[in-house]
């Protein structure tokens, strides 16, 4: 796995847990350095995925953060208590709402 | 933060090439616009400089241009991602969808009379039966957590593949305090054809001697270095071990590296901006001028996405191609775009001394050897034995393919798969890669929401 070189300074939370990072890393190094490899489900088997790349390429970091769907961890600063879960298959869309 | 609605120069990515152009199109007073999807500039090869110490010349070279680049004047966009461009220069891209201020991703657009692409470029895939679990990752996201995050690899963390990156890599994570269990080297050694390059590179010796230097450094540090034919992943809901040559190892993390090629997929979608396929670095390369034009008046490519000659050849593509946009613009004669860009044109050709011999003594790892049951697209999980089928149904090309098959339809575009679906559809066919279309990308190149579509039109 990956060990921090340097202490972590804030709290977020992952899957209803509370977990150490640094505020202005990446989510996705936050995650690792927290020993969390399963980010997300496939929309087309199911399959547990964790990130490859770390750049914005290959969106396997794909996460729910503070409730909005298919964000990539790799692109999103840690900032204190940010809240984020992992993104099981497909998005979900909102009802539509009644036009009349 | 709004947008002006017209600028002279538009930029796409801050990494070398981006930021000295950017700075010296300033110099000749020509306003721009510098678009990165990143939290900061530097590109891959500077990622972070900010915020972590300089430890080598090349760190050093990357802090002096985040310097030149902050007092430039240049409005500078970070967390802006590029997703079309169309013919006349006009530009769409989204910001603000993270940070501090964040106030949910928006849509913006501006008219730019040059447009000069600066994307870098994307690590060459090494699809192996088990490469989509969980704790399998790519050596270049392994340094990107180490330069931006600290993070180092300790226990059983394995490295497999072949390139300088791979060795770089593994040398600064030891000096970092990390622990590496394994080097598993899937090249076969030095082609004797490299070696009818190594009096060229020669002029550059530094290159050589850097790279030299990696490798010792790492056998020095006692690790084990495996030349391997067959590697596999294997766990069940993540990594647990690795199999060398069916010899299974326990393992925590895999880094898998096979070098790297130009990010092209904007200049793909580009209509009429033609391609060619370079044979010795086995990728698809924007067709360009010596000043860095691309087929298609007023967009411009620099840097590694126009063919990989690492950080300091980018940086030197980046100045001619802000020398050519000032002269476009009038604001230098022929004469005195030449005589400035002498120098720089010395520097460039200096750095790309010895990239014959490095392409040669680092080639890709074969496609053929890729097993039936591997998946090659992650994103739609189409393994490389249905893309021989499609291409026994008489595919030729990788678009025909993704119509069959869906490998490179998902959200990645095709990003991580393309080289190697390209790859295996040209040895599947035993034909000539030059002769296999690869994937043709659209606009937009990367996913955005109905809603920042939508709110472009209020």
């Amino acid at each position: 796995m990956f060990k921090r070189t340097d202490p972590p300074d804030c709290t977020i939370t992952w899957d209803g847990r509370e977990l150490p990072a640094r505020n202005g890393e990446s989510l996705a190094t936050a995650l690792l350095a927290a020993g969390v490899l399963h980010f997300r489900e496939t929309p087309v088997s199911g399959a547990a995925r964790g990130p490859l790349c770390l750049m914005g390429a290959c969106f396997d970091c794909l996460v729910e953060l503070d409730g909005q769907p298919n964000v990539q961890a790799c692109m999103t600063p840690v900032r204190p208590g940010l809240v984020a879960a992992p993104q099981r298959g497909i998005r979900g869309l909102p009802e539509v709402e009644d036009a009349a | 933060m709004s947008a002006p609605e017209q600028v002279d120069l538009l930029i796409l990515g801050a990494g070398p090439a981006g930021m000295a152009a950017a700075i010296a199109a300033r110099g000749q007073g020509v306003s721009v616009l510098l678009l990165d999807e990143n939290a900061g500039p530097g590109g891959q090869v500077h990622r972070a400089i900010e915020t972590r110490a300089a430890k080598d010349d090349q760190d050093a070279d990357g802090a002096r241009l985040v310097l030149a680049l902050r007092t430039s004047g240049a409005d500078l966009r970070f967390g802006a991602t590029l997703w079309a461009i169309e013919p006349g220069g006009k530009v769409f891209w989204s910001e603000g969808g993270v940070g501090p201020e964040a106030r949910g991703t928006q849509a913006r657009s501006i008219t730019a009379r040059r447009v000069l692409l600066c994307a870098g470029a994307t690590e060459r895939p090494l699809p192996i039966p088990g490469w989509t679990l969980p704790g399998v990752m790519s050596v270049g996201a392994a340094q990107i957590a180490l330069k931006t995050a600290g993070l180092v690899p300790e226990a059983r963390v394995w490295i497999a593949g072949q390139g300088p990156l791979l060795w770089l890599y593994a040398k600064q994570a030891l000096a970092a305090g990390g622990r590496i269990a394994g080097i598993v080297d899937l090249s076969h050694g030095v082609p004797p054809d490299a070696l009818r390059h190594l009096p060229r590179a020669l002029l550059a010796p530094g290159y050589l001697a850097k790279g030299l230097a990696w490798q010792y450094a790492v056998k020095r540090a006692g690790v084990p270095i495996l030349r391997a034919e067959s590697l596999r992943a294997e766990g069940e809901d993540r990594l647990r071990r690795i199999v060398i040559d069916e010899v299974a190892h326990e393992a925590d993390l895999l880094l898998l590296h096979d070098g790297v090629v130009p990010n092209t997929q904007v200049t793909r979608a580009i209509p009429g901006c033609l391609h060619d396929w370079d044979a010795v670095q086995a990728c698809w390369r924007p067709r360009l001028d010596a000043w860095g034009n691309t087929t298609v008046e007023g967009v411009m490519v620099a840097g590694d996405a126009g063919g990989i000659g690492g950080a300091r050849a980018a940086a030197h593509a980046g100045r001619l191609a802000a020398l050519e946009v000032a002269h476009a613009l009038g604001r230098l004669t022929r004469n005195q775009r030449d005589a400035e860009a002498g120098r720089w044109r010395l520097a460039l050709n200096r750095q790309l001394a010895p990239r014959r011999f490095l392409d040669a003594l680092f080639p890709p790892l074969p496609a053929a050897a890729i097993a039936d049951d591997t998946i090659l697209c992650r994103c739609e999980e189409v393994t490389a034995g249905r893309v021989r089928e499609a291409v026994s149904l008489g595919c030729l090309g990788a678009n025909q393919t993704k119509a069959f098959t869906r490998t490179g339809m998902g959200p990645c575009q095709g990003r991580v798969c393309g080289p190697a679906v390209h790859a295996v559809i040209a040895a599947a066919r035993e034909v000539d890669p030059a002769a296999v279309d690869p994937f043709r990308t659209r606009f937009p190149t990367k996913p955005l929401t109905l809603g920042e579509l939508a709110a472009l039109a209020s």
